[in-house]
C-alpha cells in the first residue's frame, strides 16, 4: 500500500515535469500561433489583433501557471486555433485511440503470448522458425508501408475493407468494427513481434532451471511444462513489454491514423503542434504522459504481484 | 461600365464556361502531354444536370485545428468548406468575368472610387433569416475594421467607408479601383448573418449546402439548403468531405470508391491514376506558381546582373517536365499567366541560355562564393528536386548555388520572406492587380523579393484606376516587362490542379481559380450512374 502511495506520488511529479518539458518545447519552436493560422494571408495588423485575442502577448510564465491553475481546477481551457472546448474535443480523440488501441491489444496481446509458447514447444523446429520469420517481418517493415500493402490488396484490388477508417458517433458498432479492421490488422503485425519474442525469451530463460527438469522427468507433457510451470515465473518481463505496448498502441500510432484517417489523438496532437497551439499541446501531452506512467505503474504492480519474493519482502 | 458589368452577368448566366475561357485554358494546357484530359472534362457540359444523391470528396490539407470563422481560413479544406456553406457577393468565372451572387448589380462612378452594390432580394440564411444590405455590411466592416483578424484584411485596406442606400451597399474607396468587384470575390468574404459579429464559427451562411455536421480535419457533412435562390447551383441532396492528408490514402479511398472526387492529385501519379477503370484525371492550367525568390535589397542579389544570370541559368522546361511531369506550363520569371484576365502574352519568353547567363554572372563581378539556397519540402511539391535541377543547370553556366535544406515547420515563419533566397509558391489571385498589389508593390506587406521600383509602382496605381480595357493591357504589359528584367522573382513553372474523379461525376468544367472547379465541384456537377 505504502509502495502504491510512494508510485502514484512519483507518477504525479513525473507529470508535471513532463507538462513543464512540453510547454518549454512549444515556446522554443519558431513563430508563434497568429502567424500559423493566418500563413501567408496575414497582415501585421490582422497578426497584432489576433494576437491580442488570443492572449498569447502575456509572459510565458503567466501562461503556463494559468494553464496549470486551469487544469488543477479541471478546465483544460479552449483550443486557440478553432475556439473549442479542449476536454470535449479531446474526449472524442481519446476514446477513438482507446478503442483502436483495445480493438488491437484484444487481438495481439493473447495472440502473442500463445505464439511465444508455441515458439518455446517446438523451439528450433519449423513452427518456432516460421513464427519467428513472419513476426521479425512484419515488426521490420515500417508501418505505413504494411498499411499501404494492406491497403491496396484489401480495399483497393479485393474491395473488402473500407480504406478509409474515419470513425463518427452515427456509425454502429460493426460499422465502426468494419471501419477499423485494416489498421487494426497492422497495428497487430507491428506490436506482435516484440511481444512474442519477448514472451519466447523470458519462457526460455525459465526453461533451464533445475525444477522444469523435474518436472520433465516427472513425465508431464512438455506443453504442460510450459504453460504451468514455466510461464507463470515469466509473467514479470512478458507483462512489462505488453504494457509497453499498450502504450505504443495508445500514443505511438499517428502513422496508422494518417494513412487510415483514423480521428484519434496522434493527428489532433501533430495538428496543433504545427498550430503553435500550446493548451491542446500541453493537455494531449499531459494525457499520453498519464497512460505511460499509468501503466508502466500497472506493470510494475502486476510483477510485484506475481513474484511471491517480492510480495512478502520483510 | 455599368453597362459592361450588365453584360457580363448576362453572358455568365448561361451554363457552361465561355468559348473565350475555354479556348484559352486548352491552349494552356496544350503545351503539357496532359491536355487531352482536359478537353474531356470541358465535354461533360453537354447534358442535363441530375439531381440528388451524395458527393463524397477525399480533401487534402485540412487539420483538426481548422476553424469554421471564415475570417481565419487558410487552408485548402477550410476553403471548400467555406465555398460550400457559404455565398460571397460576387464571384468569378471560369472565363475570368464576374458571376453575380448575393450582388444582383454593380455600379461605380467614373473614377471608380465609389462603388454600388445592388444586394438580392429573397436570398435565405440557414437559421431561415433573409440576407439584407445590413448583414452585407456587418460582414465586410468585421473583415476591414481595425480588430479585423481576417486573412482578407489585406485585400479590404483601400476601402475609406462603407454604408446602405436602401437595397444599395456603398463603397467609398482611398484610391480608385477597377478590380473593386473582384476583390469582394475573396473566399473569406461570406455573408454572415448579422456580419458574423456574435458567433463566427456557426457555419451559418447563404449557400446551396447547410453545414450538418462538422468534426475539423476528419469529416464535414452538408445537406441541400432547400431554399437556395439559385436553380443552377447545388444539384446533390448531400455532400460529405473526408479530409484524407495522406496522398496515397486520398487515391486508394478514389480507386476503391469511397469518395467521388480526390483533389491533389500529385502529378507523379497521376498518369498512373488515369489508367485505373472508372477514374478520370482531369488538370487544368492555374495562376498557382512555384518560385526561387531573391531579395533585390540584398546581396549580392543587390545586382540586376547576378538576378539576371540565375534567371537564364534555370531550365524552365525541365522543372516542369520532371517537377511536374508536364502537368503544367512554363513561368517567364513574372506571377501573371494566361490564367489572368487582361494578359496579352507579349513579353518574350525567357529561356534557359547558359552563355547569357554566364555572360551576366561574369558582369556582376560576383567573387565565385557559393551563393545559398534555402528550400524544404513544403516550399511547393518537389521544392528540394527542384532546387537540384536548379544547381545542376547554374554550375553548367559557371554560377555555384549551394542547396540549404531546412524543416517544413517553420519554413513559412522563418525563411520565407526572411531569408535573402529561398523556396516558396504563390495560389494565385483573381486579378493581376491583386497579385503585383499583394507581392510586388514596394510597399506590399508581402513583397518577398524587396521589389521597389517606382516606375512599377506608378504604372499599377495608374492601372488600378484605368477604366479603359486597353489601356490596361498596355499599362499591365509594361509592368511585365519591368518585373521581368529588373524584379526578384524566378518563376520557372506554373502548376495545374489536378484532380481524380470517378466516372460517375458529371457537369465537370475546368476553372483554374482554385482547384476542385474553385471550389464549386458540388454546387455544379452530379452524378449518374
Amino acid at each position: 500500500m505504502k509502495l502504491l502511495a510512494q508510485r502514484l506520488t512519483l507518477g504525479l511529479l513525473l507529470l508535471l515535469a513532463a507538462s513543464v518539458l512540453i510547454f518549454m518545447g512549444t515556446e522554443i519552436l519558431p513563430g508563434d500561433v497568429a502567424q500559423s493560422i493566418l500563413g501567408q494571408s496575414a497582415t501585421p495588423q490582422a497578426l497584432a489583433n489576433l494576437r491580442e485575442q488570443l492572449g498569447v502577448n502575456e509572459p510565458a510564465m503567466t501562461r503556463y501557471f494559468d494553464w496549470l491553475f486551469g487544469v488543477l481546477r479541471g478546465d483544460l481551457g479552449t483550443a486557440l486555433t478553432n475556439g473549442q472546448d479542449i476536454a470535449t474535443a479531446m474526449a472524442g480523440r481519446l476514446s477513438n485511440t482507446l478503442f483502436l488501441a483495445c480493438s488491437a491489444a484484444v487481438i495481439a496481446v493473447p495472440l502473442a503470448i500463445i505464439l511465444g509458447v508455441i515458439a518455446v514447444r517446438y523451439r528450433g523446429q519449423w513452427p518456432d522458425k516460421l513464427i519467428s520469420g513472419v513476426t521479425l517481418t512484419s515488426v521490420s517493415i515500417p508501418e505505413f508501408m504494411l498499411g499501404y500493402i494492406a491497403m491496396y490488396f484489401l480495399t483497393v484490388k479485393f474491395q473488402i475493407f473500407p480504406s478509409v477508417s474515419t470513425i463518427h458517433e452515427g456509425m454502429s458498432l460493426l460499422d465502426k468494427f468494419q471501419a477499423i479492421a485494416i489498421p487494426v490488422l497492422v497495428l497487430v503485425l507491428v506490436v506482435l513481434g516484440h511481444m512474442m519474442r519477448m514472451t519466447r525469451a523470458a519462457i526460455l530463460n525459465v526453461m533451464q532451471s533445475a525444477y522444469i527438469e523435474t518436472a520433465e522427468l516427472k513425465g508431464l507433457r512438455p506443453i504442460t511444462v510450459i504453460a504451468r510451470h514455466a510461464f507463470p515465473n515469466a509473467i514479470a518481463p512478458v507483462v512489462n513489454v505488453v504494457m509497453i505496448n499498450l502504450a505504443y498502441l495508445v500514443v505511438g500510432v499517428v502513422v496508422v491514423e494518417v494513412v487510415f484517417v483514423f480521428p484519434g489523438m496522434g493527428q489532433y496532437l501533430v495538428d496543433h503542434v504545427t498550430k503553435r497551439d500550446v493548451p491542446v499541446v500541453q493537455a494531449c501531452g499531459l494525457v499520453f504522459a498519464a497512460v505511460y506512467i499509468g501503466l508502466n505503474m500497472l506493470a510494475d504492480i502486476v510483477s510485484i504481484l506475481s513474484n511471491p519474493r517480492l510480495r512478502h519482502r520483510k | 461600365m455599368t453597362d459592361k458589368l450588365k453584360n457580363l452577368r448576362d453572358t455568365t448566366a448561361l451554363p457552361g464556361i465561355s468559348r473565350r475561357g475555354f479556348l484559352g485554358t486548352a491552349s494552356a494546357a496544350a503545351m503539357t502531354v496532359a491536355g487531352a484530359n482536359l478537353m474531356f472534362a470541358g465535354k461533360a457540359n453537354a447534358q442535363e444536370p441530375v439531381k440528388g444523391g451524395t458527393l463524397k470528396m477525399g480533401l487534402g490539407g485540412g487539420q483538426s485545428s481548422d476553424s469554421l470563422d471564415p475570417a481565419l481560413a487558410a487552408n485548402s479544406v477550410t476553403f471548400h468548406v467555406l465555398r460550400t456553406f457559404g455565398e460571397t457577393l460576387v464571384d468569378v468565372s471560369p472565363d475570368g468575368s464576374l458571376d453575380m451572387r448575393i450582388a444582383e448589380e454593380i455600379e461605380s462612378s467614373p473614377d471608380a472610387k465609389t462603388w454600388r452594390f445592388k444586394i438580392r432580394q429573397g436570398v435565405e440564411f440557414h437559421n431561415g433569416e433573409m440576407v439584407t444590405p445590413e448583414d452585407v455590411l456587418a460582414t465586410l466592416e468585421r473583415h476591414s475594421d481595425e480588430e479585423s483578424q481576417s486573412g482578407a484584411l489585406g485585400v479590404m485596406q483601400g476601402i475609406e467607408s462603407m454604408s446602405i442606400d436602401g437595397d444599395w451597399l456603398v463603397v467609398n474607396l482611398d484610391t480608385a479601383n477597377a478590380d473593386l468587384p473582384y476583390l469582394f470575390s475573396d473566399y473569406h468574404l461570406q455573408i454572415q448573418p448579422g456580419g458574423g459579429r456574435d458567433n463566427p464559427a456557426d457555419g451559418i451562411g447563404a449557400g446551396a449546402y447547410k453545414l450538418v455536421s462538422h468534426e475539423a480535419g476528419v469529416r464535414y457533412t452538408f445537406e441541400k439548403h432547400e431554399n437556395y435562390w439559385d436553380d443552377t447551383r447545388g444539384h446533390y441532396d448531400g455532400v460529405e468531405f473526408l479530409i484524407i492528408n495522406d496522398s496515397t490514402a486520398r487515391m486508394a479511398a478514389l480507386q476503391s470508391g469511397q469518395v467521388h472526387i480526390a483533389n491533389l492529385v500529385e502529378p507523379k501519379v497521376a498518369s498512373l491514376l488515369s489508367r485505373a477503370p472508372n477514374i478520370n484525371v482531369t488538370n487544368v492550367a492555374s495562376r498557382g506558381h512555384y518560385v526561387f525568390i531573391m531579395h533585390c535589397d540584398t546581396a549580392p542579389f543587390d545586382n540586376k546582373d547576378l538576378r539576371l544570370a540565375l534567371k537564364y541559368a534555370i531550365n524552365r522546361q525541365e522543372m516542369v517536365d520532371k517537377i511536374l511531369q508536364g502537368y503544367g506550363t512554363i513561368g517567364n520569371d513574372t506571377p501573371i499567366n494566361a490564367a489572368y484576365p487582361l494578359f496579352s502574352g507579349k513579353l518574350a519568353q525567357r529561356n534557359y541560355d547558359i552563355e547569357k547567363a554566364a555572360e551576366h554572372y561574369k558582369a556582376s563581378g560576383h567573387d565565385g562564393s557559393p551563393i545559398v539556397l534555402k528550400v524544404a519540402d513544403g516550399a511547393f511539391p518537389g521544392a528540394v528536386d527542384a532546387a537540384a535541377l536548379f544547381q545542376q543547370s547554374a554550375a553548367a553556366a559557371g554560377i555555384p548555388l549551394e542547396i540549404q535544406r531546412v524543416p517544413n515547420d517553420g519554413y513559412w515563419s522563418e525563411v520565407w520572406n526572411k531569408e535573402p533566397f529561398c523556396a516558396s509558391y504563390w495560389g494565385g489571385r483573381p486579378v493581376q492587380d491583386q497579385m503585383y498589389s499583394t507581392a510586388y508593390l514596394s510597399t506590399a506587406d508581402w513583397n518577398d523579393t524587396r521589389f521597389s521600383n517606382e516606375a512599377f509602382d506608378a504604372l499599377l496605381l495608374e492601372a488600378r484606376a484605368e477604366l479603359d480595357e486597353e489601356k490596361r493591357i498596355g499599362l499591365y504589359d509594361q509592368m511585365a516587362e519591368i518585373l521581368h528584367d529588373e524584379g526578384g522573382v524566378i518563376c520557372p513553372m506554373f502548376n495545374d490542379f489536378v484532380e481524380g474523379m470517378s466516372t460517375k461525376v458529371q457537369g465537370w468544367v475546368a476553372d483554374g481559380g482554385q482547384d476542385t472547379m474553385n471550389g464549386l465541384a458540388p454546387h455544379k456537377t452530379w452524378l449518374v450512374g
